[in-house]
């Protein structure tokens, strides 16, 4: 608490002073909340200290499709900040809007500095960069899903709490002995769409959309009503009848419960760990996200989630200056590598894993390195590149609907995800008409 | 006999209502026209291009099987809504008229509510019923019911109907309670003096004269439940399970709002816009002849 206010003084007095001192001001909204914000802040404060010419300002927008939205409306009334952190969902929407944004690529180029676009995770870096390899937007917060376990519980139901729990299979033997010695929450999910449908198409190498999920093309159509996704969601239906996976709701609501030591297994974004780490009073493991070993060619690599910073159009050129030399500072491998090990997200450059892997810290917490081992184990395949669609947030809305059909018992799997498709396949439509 | 005031200036009565006027024309016909603009486009959410389809915004929206079943469930939740805080509002209301020591703390936390905004009588609610650790829905559990508003379509439907009317008993007290208090204690007094009971008073005396507070709340609390409950709705379901709580105005605010798609959005509240006028013309013409003034 005394760091805290002790920053938050920091940041005042910086804020304070910046004026007199007549530095270029970038305006900066981001989507953070709690204990996210503080760091950003953090880093923002560290930047502003580094040297006089700029001052960079962040604002919290709201949640991200709040922020998203503000900066649509700002721009539209030509008061848009410099930097909008726009999340990975609304990806396809800020590559359309050519005309209100400002590629990385070019802020880099225009400003002199140093840009070297290799030095990027490229499983991280190829979901914001256009086909011919030109960065659009900068990487800021990636995740992707990992499976957190209740060592206790596990040891409660009378399994070793050492278990292999890498594919289904053996996460479903688990579920039985759980649910046998009571547990009344043995498996949650958060972000049922993208760990669910989405990360596990990736992982079993299948289609998620045609046009290589989207990346080629906007005449793109979903494709996550197959086999093994159709297997997956029937084998969840399954369970959630059985009592053995609770569904919590469309977002993490999943955490608390998980947090508290109610449920036994969670599938999560790797971000959740630095919630997990400071709330749970029991011994926690974090592992790979489990796959169906019947699949060939499984696990291929698992896809991001999170937010990119966008740059907007229409600000003047010092300012321009001033958002490449705060993302040349954001791409540090010292800042990156502190991000990484403060909140669970990838560190979105080589030189912060390495770094971060030399001091020691991955042997000191086991598991924060799983998420980046997954996604960079294997070369990406065009269906495991990442998903860009347009209307994505309407069409996860979709998912979310129909999956919920199957958690109640109402709908068969492959009726969800046939209906989920085609209800899909109209928004896409939709978003191609709009963008043309 | 009809009571008719004459003006002597031409210009007075015009000048009179011309600032109601001007905030009718700037608040609601100039947004209300742009909307109806806006249903003949497909915009990009920047505003960098637009492309003129006509009505096919329209031919999109009742093309959808599940636009068309939303009507059904905005049916139901409106009346819900609205019988269950009006009824409810009034039953305090002839309990806090009644109360004579310490009237004025019972209204003040009974008029409280009103001040809550939307979203946060949402998230209030939420507390209280979140499955895992809400506190209702852990009595309920004790209790043998299991609440899970996140796959019970009927659970998520009573959970926002209720949070949406508790925001509104307070403002149909008011009403009502005003109007209570202006019906003359006299003709209660004689009807008691004949022995009338409290029910019989009330039912052909008190509810006859609180006819046009009735009428007046009627109208207001169902373009409430069609216009203003977005935010309880965006909070506490997001419309889900499934579709069971997405109302006609929560699909303006999500497909325009968060889904970014302005041509449909503006579509929908131009249908919304013909539905609630459809309404209000329907409960002057029919329900108001009931009324007495």
């Amino acid at each position: 608490m005394k760091k805290t206010i002790a920053a938050g003084v920091v940041a005042a007095l910086l804020s304070g002073v910046a004026p007199a001192s007549a530095a270029t001001q970038i305006d900066f909204w981001h989507a953070f909340t709690g204990r996210l914000a503080e760091l950003l802040d953090e880093q923002v404060a560290k930047f502003n200290a580094s040297q006089s010419e700029y001052t960079v300002v962040a604002t919290a927008k709201g949640n991200y499709s709040e922020a998203l939205n503000a900066g649509i409306a700002a721009f539209r009334a030509g008061q848009q900040p410099d930097i909008l952190q726009v999340f990975e969902v609304g990806t396809a929407t800020m590559m359309a809007a050519k005309g209100a944004v400002k590629p990385v690529y070019e802020v880099m180029k225009e400003s002199g500095l140093p840009f070297d676009q290799s030095a990027y995770l490229a499983a991280v870096a190829g979901y914001y960069t256009t086909t011919d390899g030109q960065m659009l937007s900068l990487p800021y917060n990636s995740s992707t899903p990992v499976l957190y376990v209740n060592k206790d519980a596990l040891k409660a139901a009378g399994l070793d709490p050492e278990m292999d729990l890498s594919t289904w299979e053996q996460v479903g033997t688990a579920l039985d002995a759980l649910k046998e010695s009571g547990s009344k929450c043995p498996l949650t999910t958060a972000w049922q769409s993208w760990i669910q449908l989405e990360n596990l198409s990736a992982y079993h190498n299948v289609p998620f959309a045609s046009q290589e999920n989207g990346f080629a093309g906007l005449d793109t159509e979903l494709e996550f009503n197959g086999p093994v996704q159709t297997k997956h969601i029937e084998t969840l239906g399954q369970w959630a009848k059985d009592g053995k996976f609770i569904y919590s709701g469309r977002r993490n609501e999943g955490g608390a419960p998980f947090r508290a030591g109610e449920c036994a297994l969670f599938t999560e974004s790797s971000a959740g760990y630095a919630g997990v780490k400071k709330e749970a009073t029991f011994d926690f493991a974090i592992r790979p996200l489990p796959y169906w070993s019947d699949v060939e060619g499984a696990p291929q690599n698992t896809i991001i989630g999170g937010a990119s910073l966008w740059v907007m159009e229409g600000q003047t050129p010092e300012e321009y200056k001033g958002v490449a030399a705060f993302f040349n500072f954001l791409s540090s491998a010292e800042i990156q590598a502190k991000w990484h090990q403060d909140t669970g997200y990838l560190p979105i450059t080589m030189a912060a894993y390495e770094a971060t892997k030399a001091s020691g810290f991955y042997d000191e917490n086991p598991g924060t390195d799983i998420a980046i081992i997954q996604m960079t184990g294997k070369a990406p395949t065009p269906n495991s590149k990442g998903i860009r669609l347009g209307n994505f947030d309407q069409v996860r809305g979709v998912i979310d609907e129909e999956l919920e059909g199957v958690w109640n018992g109402s709908k068969s799997a492959k009726d969800a995800l046939d209906t989920a498709v085609t209800r899909g396949n109209e928004l896409l439509r939709r978003f191609e008409q709009a963008s043309r | 006999m009809e009571k008719r005031v004459v003006f002597n200036n031409r210009w007075l009565p015009y000048l009179l209502v011309a600032p109601q006027l001007l905030v009718t024309l700037v608040f609601f016909f100039w947004p209300a026209g742009q909307a109806i603009y806006q249903s003949a486009f497909i915009p990009d959410p920047f505003g960098l291009s637009t492309r003129f389809v006509g009505f096919g915004n329209f031919e999109y929206l009742f093309g959808n099987r599940y636009y068309r079943e939303s009507f059904l469930t905005t049916a139901v939740f409106s009346v819900l809504v609205t019988v269950s805080s009006m009824s409810l509002a009034l039953w305090l209301a002839v309990l806090a008229d009644r109360v004579i020591k310490g009237s004025g703390a019972y209204r003040t936390l009974l008029i409280w509510p009103y001040a809550v905004a939307p979203a946060i009588a949402g998230v209030l609610w939420l507390f209280m019923f979140n499955p895992f650790t809400g506190i209702i829905a852990w009595m309920l559990g004790q209790m043998g019911y299991t609440w899970n508003h996140t796959l019970d379509g009927g659970q998520a439907m009573a959970l926002v109907v209720a949070a949406s009317a508790w925001k509104q008993i307070s403002y149909n007290f008011l009403f009502f309670l005003a109007g209570l208090q202006a019906i003359p204690k006299s003709v209660i007094e004689a009807a008691a003096i004949d022995g009338a009971s409290f029910w019989r008073r009330f039912w052909t005396i008190v509810f006859p004269l609180l006819s046009p507070t009735t009428f007046f709340l009627l109208v207001v609390n169902v373009i409430y439940a069609f216009f203003d409950t977005f935010g309880v709705i965006h909070t506490i379901t997001k419309g889900g399970p499934e579709q069971s709580t997405t109302i006609l105005v929560y699909k303006v605010f999500s497909d325009g709002f968060v889904g970014q798609d302005l041509g449909s959005s503006a579509a929908q509240s131009v249908v919304l816009l013909v539905l609630v006028t459809i309404l209000t013309v329907v409960q002057f013409r029919f329900i108001e002849r009931r009324v007495h003034y």
